[in-house]
C-alpha cells in the first residue's frame, strides 16, 4: 500500500497457527510484498466455528468477545481462510456492549485473496509458477463470500484466485470435471460422518488426478489438510499448496 | 438408525454408490444448463420467493379466498388439521362411493400421512400410477426423492422385480418394454378405479382453482376416468392470482429435472356434470413450522427436489439413509420441526456448503437453516451429550495463554506419540486420513522470534 497506509492486522485461524505456520508466513510475507505494514496482533485465538457448526455457537460468546477486543484498533483485518472470515462475518453471537465494534468488525476483516483483488485493487501479480495447478474452490469462500461465481448460479463467471493465478508465468489452470463441488470436510462433519466425509474427498482427489494436477491448492486450509490427509494416506502423488504460499513463492 | 450409520451402510455398495452420484448429477448439470438458458433465471427466483414470502405472511386469508372460490366452483372443500384428520377424511369418500380400490397420482403429502397403510388396513387396494411409484410400491419401499421416487434402483433390478410382478420376459432389461408393461397392468388399475387421488402442486386463490403437474399423464388419466377426484394439498401451496403460475411453471420443471416444462399441467377448477371434487387442505404441522421465525420460509418450497439432486451428501447416501418423507436438504430442515428427536442427525448430514440455496428456486436459505437446527438440537440434548473438547474449547479460545498451552501440547502429542496411538480406532479422523506432519513451532511462536 502506497502512502498513509492504512493498519492491516493478521488473523491467522488456530489450526493453521498451530499445524501451518508456513502458511500465516506466506500471508505474511505476501501482504508485505504488495506495500502493506501489517501487524500480528498477539494474543488472538480462534474464532470459534467449530463450537458454533457443531450446535454451540450460545457457547462461544467468550471467544468472540476476545476476538472483537483483539482487533478493535486496525483498518484491516486479512485472513488466509474464507471459512473463518464467513464465521466472523455471519456467525458470531452478538456481544452486548461492542455492538460498535463488532458491526466495524464485520465490515473490515477480508479473506486473503478479495482483500488483494478488492481493497488492494491489484489486477495481475507479476511473477513466474511454472506448475500445473489444480484449485480447489472451498464452499464458505465461494458461496458465502463470493470468491468465484458458482455452478449453481445464472451469473457471468468469475474467480478471484484464478485471476491472481492465471497471470503468473508457466502456470497451467487445470479445469476439474465439477468445479465446486464441496470436498467433505466441513468441520466435524469430517468426524461424525466419517464415511461420507472420505468418499467425497476421494472424489475431489479423483477429479484432479484424472486432470493431471500437480499442486492442488485453495484459500482454506482446512480442505486441503483433510484432501492431504487422504492422499497421503493412500499415497496419491499430489503436492498441497495454499494460495498464499504459490502467490509468495511466484512473487520472490 | 442415524443418517451417518445409515450412509455408512449405503457407501459399502461403493459401485452403486458411484453410480448414484453420478445419475443425480446429471440430472443437476441438465438443471444447471436449462436455468442457464434463461436470462432472467436468477430474478425468476427473487420473484417467487417474494410470492411466497407474501403467501406465507397472508396464509389465512388466502386459504380463506381459495376456499371461498372453490366452493362457488363446486369443489368440495375439508379442512385437516393433523395426517389422521387427513386419512380419515380421505377414508370416509371412499366409503360413501363404495370405493374398494382407488388410484393415486405421484403425492408426497399422501407419504407423509402415511395414507397407503391406512387405507390398505381398511380394506381397501391402493395403487400408485406414477411409474416410479408403483415400483416402490411393488417393493414396499417409501419413495427414496421426491421427484424420482426409485432412483435407488438400478434398471436390471426393475427387470427382475417386473418379471416377478407383472410376468415380464426374465432378463429383459429394455426401459422401453418395461414401460409398456407397466403401462398395460395399470391401464386395468385405472379402468377399475371409481375414486382418483391426487396431490396438488399449486392452488389459485383468486379463482379457486388448482394446478396438477405429471409428466406420464397419470393423474388425468385417473381423474378423467373415475367418478370422484380427491384432491390433498398441503395449506402453504397457495399461489395468490393465476398469473402467478407464469413464475412457478417455469422454475418447477428445470429445477427438477432440467426440462422446460412439465409435461402435464394440468388445471382443476370444476367437476364435470355428475362427478365430485374433493380438495382437503391439510396442516400436519405446518402451522407450527410458520411460527418459529427461523425455520418458517422452508415453507416456500414447491418440491422439486434440486436441494437433493446437488446435495453431495444425498447422492452419496441415497434418499433412505435420512429415514424421513422428505430426504434431502429440504427434509433435513423440515422433519426436525415435526419429530426433533427422531430427526436429530439430520441438521447435521451436511457441510453446510450451500449448494442447495443456490440451487434452489424459491431461494430457501437450506444451509443456514440447518446451521440453525444444529443449534436448537443441542439445546435439547443438554450438557452431557457435549463432548469434552467442545466443553473446554470456548474457555480455550478466550484465554490466550490456555490456548497457547494446549495447542503446544497438541504439536508436541501428535510429534511424539507412535502411530499407533495417532492412528487408534478412537481416533475418527485418522481412520483413513494422515494428520499433517507437525511443525516445530507455531506461526505465533515464528513471528516472536522473527517479527516483533
Amino acid at each position: 500500500m502506497k502512502s498513509n497506509s492504512p493498519s492491516v492486522a493478521l488473523f491467522i485461524p488456530c489450526y493453521v497457527d498451530q499445524f501451518y505456520p508456513m502458511v500465516g508466513i506466506a500471508t505474511l510475507e505476501l501482504l508485505e510484498k504488495l506495500g502493506c505494514t501489517v501487524t500480528y496482533p498477539s494474543g488472538q485465538t480462534c474464532c470459534g466455528q467449530p463450537l458454533a457448526n457443531a450446535g454451540y455457537a450460545r457457547d462461544t460468546v467468550g471467544t468472540a468477545t476476545h476476538f472483537i477486543e483483539t482487533f478493535t484498533d486496525f483498518d484491516y483485518v486479512v485472513c488466509p481462510s474464507g471459512s473463518c472470515t464467513l464465521h466472523v462475518k455471519e456467525h458470531f453471537p452478538p456481544i452486548d456492549g461492542l455492538k460498535k465494534e463488532q458491526e466495524a468488525l464485520e465490515h473490515k476483516i477480508y479473506e486473503l485473496i478479495e482483500f488483494i483483488t478488492d481493497v488492494l485493487k491489484i489486477e495481475k501479480l507479476e511473477g513466474k509458477f511454472p506448475h500445473r495447478v489444480g484449485f480447489h474452490s472451498s464452499c464458505h469462500g465461494q458461496r458465502g463470500l463470493h470468491l468465484s461465481s458458482g455452478s449453481e448460479l445464472n451469473q457471468p463467471p468469475y474467480n478471484k484466485a484464478r485471476k491472481l493465478l492465471e497471470n503468473l508465468e508457466g502456470l497451467d489452470w487445470v479445469e476439474l470435471s465439477r468445479t465446486d463441488e464441496c470436498c467433505g470436510f466441513g468441520g466435524t462433519f469430517a468426524v461424525t460422518e466419517e464415511a461420507l466425509s472420505i468418499q467425497m474427498g476421494k472424489d475431489r482427489l479423483a477429479d484432479h488426478l484424472h486432470h493431471k494436477t500437480e499442486i492442488l491448492t485453495g484459500g482454506d486450509m482446512s480442505c486441503i489438510m483433510h484432501l492431504q490427509g487422504i492422499a497421503t494416506r493412500s499415497k496419491q502423488e499430489l503436492k498441497f499448496l495454499h494460495l498464499a504460499e504459490i502467490l509468495n513463492q511466484a512473487l520472490s | 438408525m442415524t443418517h451417518p450409520e445409515n450412509a455408512a451402510e449405503f457407501l459399502k455398495d461403493s459401485q452403486k454408490a458411484k453410480w448414484h452420484d453420478e445419475t443425480l448429477w446429471f440430472v443437476r448439470d441438465k438443471r444447471d444448463k436449462v436455468s442457464k438458458s434463461i436470462p432472467e433465471w436468477e430474478q425468476l427466483r427473487e420473484l417467487a420467493s417474494g410470492i411466497k414470502n407474501n403467501v406465507l405472511a397472508n396464509l389465512a386469508d388466502y386459504l380463506e379466498e381459495f376456499e371461498r372460490n372453490a366452493t362457488k366452483n363446486g369443489i368440495i372443500v375439508h379442512w385437516a388439521a393433523d395426517s389422521e384428520e387427513h386419512n380419515r377424511l380421505v377414508l370416509e369418500i371412499l366409503q360413501q362411493q363404495d370405493c374398494r380400490a382407488v388410484v393415486k397420482s405421484k403425492s408426497i403429502l399422501t407419504e407423509e400421512c402415511h395414507l397407503n397403510p391406512y387405507l390398505e388396513k381398511h380394506g381397501i387396494e391402493v395403487v400408485d400410477t406414477d411409474l416410479g411409484e408403483r415400483i416402490v410400491q411393488f417393493l414396499n419401499q417409501p419413495p427414496s426423492h421426491i421427484v424420482l421416487p426409485a432412483i435407488h434402483l438400478k434398471k436390471g433390478e426393475i427387470s427382475e422385480l417386473f418379471h416377478e410382478k407383472l410376468k415380464t420376459e426374465k432378463g429383459n432389461e429394455d426401459p422401453t418394454y418395461l414401460t409398456q408393461a407397466a403401462r398395460v397392468h395399470l391401464r386395468e388399475k385405472f379402468f377399475a378405479a371409481k375414486v382418483a387421488i391426487t396431490g396438488v402442486n399449486f392452488g389459485i386463490a383468486e379463482t379457486g382453482e388448482f394446478v396438477v403437474c405429471t409428466n406420464e399423464g397419470n393423474a388425468d388419466m385417473g381423474v378423467h376416468l373415475a367418478q370422484v377426484h380427491i384432491a390433498c394439498m398441503g395449506i402453504e401451496k397457495i399461489l395468490p392470482r393465476r398469473k402467478d403460475l407464469g413464475v412457478f411453471l417455469r422454475l418447477l420443471a428445470r429445477s427438477a429435472t432440467g426440462q422446460p416444462i412439465t409435461n402435464y399441467n394440468s388445471h382443476f377448477r370444476s367437476p364435470t356434470p355428475g362427478k365430485e371434487i374433493h380438495i382437503i387442505l391439510v396442516d400436519n404441522g405446518r402451522t407450527a413450522q410458520l411460527a418459529r421465525e427461523k425455520f418458517r420460509n422452508s415453507l416456500k418450497c414447491i418440491r422439486c427436489g434440486a436441494c437433493m439432486n446437488t446435495c453431495p451428501i444425498y447422492r452419496r447416501s441415497g434418499g433412505f439413509s435420512y429415514n424421513s418423507t422428505v430426504p434431502g436438504p429440504i427434509g433435513s430442515i423440515l422433519s426436525p420441526g415435526l419429530d426433533l428427536k427422531k430427526h436429530s442427525s439430520l441438521p447435521f448430514a451436511s457441510t453446510l456448503c450451500g449448494s442447495c440455496t443456490d440451487v434452489c428456486p424459491v431461494k430457501i436459505n437450506i444451509h443456514e437453516q440447518l446451521y440453525e437446527w444444529r443449534q436448537e438440537v443441542t439445546k435439547t440434548q443438554g450438557e452431557f451429550a457435549k463432548g469434552l473438547a467442545m466443553k473446554l474449547a470456548n474457555g480455550i479460545f478466550k484465554s490466550p495463554l490456555a490456548y497457547k498451552i494446549t495447542g503446544s501440547l497438541m504439536r508436541n502429542a501428535v510429534k511424539s506419540l507412535p502411530n499407533s496411538l495417532i492412528y487408534h480406532p478412537l481416533n475418527i479422523w485418522g481412520k483413513n486420513r494422515n494428520l499433517p506432519d507437525p511443525p516445530m513451532e507455531s506461526f505465533q511462536q515464528w513471528y516472536r522470534k522473527n517479527r516483533a
